[in-house]
């Protein structure tokens, strides 16, 4: 990217007896998120026993222990090895990743009703969600800001908060992302599938619930399905996966009520392909593999 | 039968075991009986393996009759049980049998109690467990508190159990307040000032209304951030952080008066300031806490959390030497 961006010291800490936290970064970058997808894809490979899950976060990741069969202790002096070894991808590493195509109604009447409930906890009552995020991101228009946030994709590099939803990160410089505050005071309520964005992250809410992001959009497909009737939910209640590429795709109400209409019968399935590239190069030119990442997604 | 009725459901009664792991990272957490120990002694009492199904009722406890001859335990808070109106002694083994019904006054100290009955709570196993999530409505009994009037499936009984086995009155937990937590600093208590984590470890906090298997919000004094510019990413907000995954028991302070306590049911990550984690063995003790009880928080390192997590396995095997005699 225009600016390459050094990473300070990773930072390990305790979370009691149960969880080791490393920091790899305070603010965000592609660059602290690699380092912790290299860091965790390389411990999840050793499965040392008494690793009981491994949560790679946006600058930082998280592994829950059993002290009872690994010592805290053993895990650090293991994660900080990895962390010399592996901790920056070589230049050639090739990240192999699913792109998927995820549609998205913009404006959407139900989100537009939960907003217009909740004015009084917004930094601007006046304006919608997405005209305040226009305005504060320097877009002339609501138009700009959904294309800037639908050309390029993004990389999921997080799950969490409940269970299913993915904090995507997009993959442009830091100069080019969009950034938002969250709600002044968090909602009551945000309704299922609500495509919203808090700090530079955008998410797709899995199930209805309190919420503090910004609503943009609603979602026709779902990220997470109890029942696991759709075919992309057969191994898995929860959709995405950490370092997933997303791309956010802009979609009139036909094609929303035609997307629910396959949700509901049980036929619909994510447009899903295979890719691979390597971080080094996206982060030297990240319009040139953007364009091959959707150019294989679309083929 | 194999079936027990749920004549009333209490307060907030769950199917609960040692809890469901390995999909953390993908925002499940753990849920589980929030006092380990009292669950797992219930448990031992009854025959039944350490991770059987129990349940765990809150401030008000469930009334349940029996369909056929059963060994039933109630540990965990201080509370007056009956079986069919006579008063029946808490951490001991008892039979009962069709048409008994056991039962609960108010609680006199603690908050949560436990029943284990021969044969567990054989609710379906649903990803590794049979605890219950509420939130998303997975695992336990239909994903949800219970009812009044309604039936729950039990396992075979066992014939290992003794009856009048009790747990020695050294090996029941401590219900006193204030409950001293023991918490490992850390994670993010940088963006604390000095001064005030040296007054969030010096104050006695009070556990708020909102305090469930979610979390607990605690009240009782105010604690400054330190001045920064926000990192990228992060929010505006002084206690916010760029989002990070939360340990089953941090400690985090949203508005810096308004400390929460993260526990079985919480989310598993978000963008605020975390500032040190509670051991796995004093979320026992915080389970036990009630609205208006006093808590404080006493720093700790690795070692001592470790240790005391030892300290509660001996225990437990004690309790097993105890029961077998």
């Amino acid at each position: 990217m225009t600016e390459k961006i050094q990473l300070p010291p990773a930072r390990y800490e305790y979370g009691g007896d149960e969880f080791v936290f490393v920091e790899l970064d305070q603010a965000m970058s592609l660059e602290a998120n690699f380092a912790g997808m290299a860091v965790t894809n390389a411990l999840r490979e050793e499965a040392i026993d008494g690793v009981v899950d491994i949560c790679p976060s946006n600058a930082s990741y998280m592994v829950q222990v059993d002290p009872d069969r690994l010592d805290p202790r053993e895990l650090v002096e293991e994660l900080r090895r990895l962390e010399s070894t592996v901790g920056t991808l070589p230049e050639d590493y090739v990240l192999k990743t699913r792109v998927v195509d995820v549609p998205v109604l913009f404006n959407d009447p139900w989100t537009h009703e939960t907003l217009m409930r909740f004015r009084d906890r917004h930094q601007d009552p006046e304006a919608t969600d997405l005209e305040y995020a226009a305005r504060i991101n320097g877009f002339d228009s609501v138009q700009g800001v959904v294309d800037a946030m639908t050309s390029a994709p993004w990389i999921v590099t997080m799950l969490g908060f409940v269970p299913g939803l993915p904090f995507c990160y997009q993959l442009v410089p830091r100069e080019r992302q969009i950034q938002v505050p969250k709600y002044v005071r968090p909602r009551t309520d945000t309704p299922e599938r609500t495509f919203g964005f808090g700090g530079a992250f955008a998410v797709v809410y899995p199930v209805r619930g309190a919420g503090g992001y910004q609503m943009f959009g609603m979602a026709p497909a779902p990220v997470f399905d109890l029942s696991q009737s759709l075919p992309d939910f057969a191994d898995d209640i929860s959709f995405p996966n950490a370092n997933d590429v997303l791309r956010y795709r802009a979609i009139d109400m036909a094609e929303f009520e035609a997307t629910r209409s396959r949700v509901e019968d049980g036929t619909f399935r994510y447009r899903i392909r295979e890719a691979e590239f390597e971080p080094a190069a996206l982060l030297a030119d990240p319009d040139a593999v953007n364009r091959e990442l959707l150019e294989v997604l679309y083929r | 039968m194999n079936e027990l009725l749920v004549r009333s459901g209490g307060l907030y009664t769950t199917v609960q075991d040692t809890g469901r792991f390995g999909y953390y990272h993908m925002g499940m957490p753990p849920s589980g009986a929030m006092d380990v120990y009292s669950a797992v002694v219930a448990n031992m009492l009854v025959g039944n393996p350490d991770d059987a199904g129990v349940l765990e009722g809150t401030y008000v406890g469930p009334r349940l009759e029996f369909t056929d001859d059963r060994m039933v335990a109630v540990t965990g808070a201080d509370v007056p049980v009956t079986v069919n109106g006579e008063s029946v002694e808490p951490w001991t083994a008892m039979r009962v049998g069709a048409g008994d019904v056991l039962e609960f006054a108010m609680i006199r100290s603690g908050c949560r109690v436990y029943v284990a009955v021969s044969g567990g709570i054989d609710v379906p196993v649903y990803l590794g467990s049979r605890s219950t999530y509420t939130l998303t409505g997975i695992g336990g009994h239909q994903g949800r508190k219970l009812v009044d009037d309604e039936t729950l499936p039990l396992g075979a009984a066992g014939g290992r159990a003794r009856g009048g086995a009790a747990v020695p009155e050294a090996l029941r937990p401590a219900l006193d307040v204030p409950a001293e937590l023991r918490t490992v600093v850390g994670l993010c208590s940088y963006r604390l000032t000095e001064g005030a984590l040296a007054s969030f470890l010096g104050t006695d906090w009070k556990v708020t209304k909102d305090a469930d298997r979610v979390g607990y919000r605690l009240r009782g004094g105010s604690l400054d951030f330190t001045e920064r510019e926000q990192p990228f990413g992060a929010g505006s907000d002084p206690a916010n952080v760029v989002d990070l995954g939360y340990p089953v028991g941090s400690i985090q302070v949203p508005g810096g008066d308004e400390p929460i306590v993260l526990l079985n049911d919480a989310v598993t990550g978000g963008g605020y300031a975390t500032i040190g984690t509670v051991i796995s063995v004093d979320r026992d003790r915080i389970a036990q806490t009630k609205t208006g009880d006093a808590v404080r928080f006493t720093s700790v390192d690795l070692d001592t959390a470790l240790a005391a997590r030892r300290d509660r396995r001996e225990r437990i095997e004690r309790v097993r030497r105890e029961i077998a005699r």
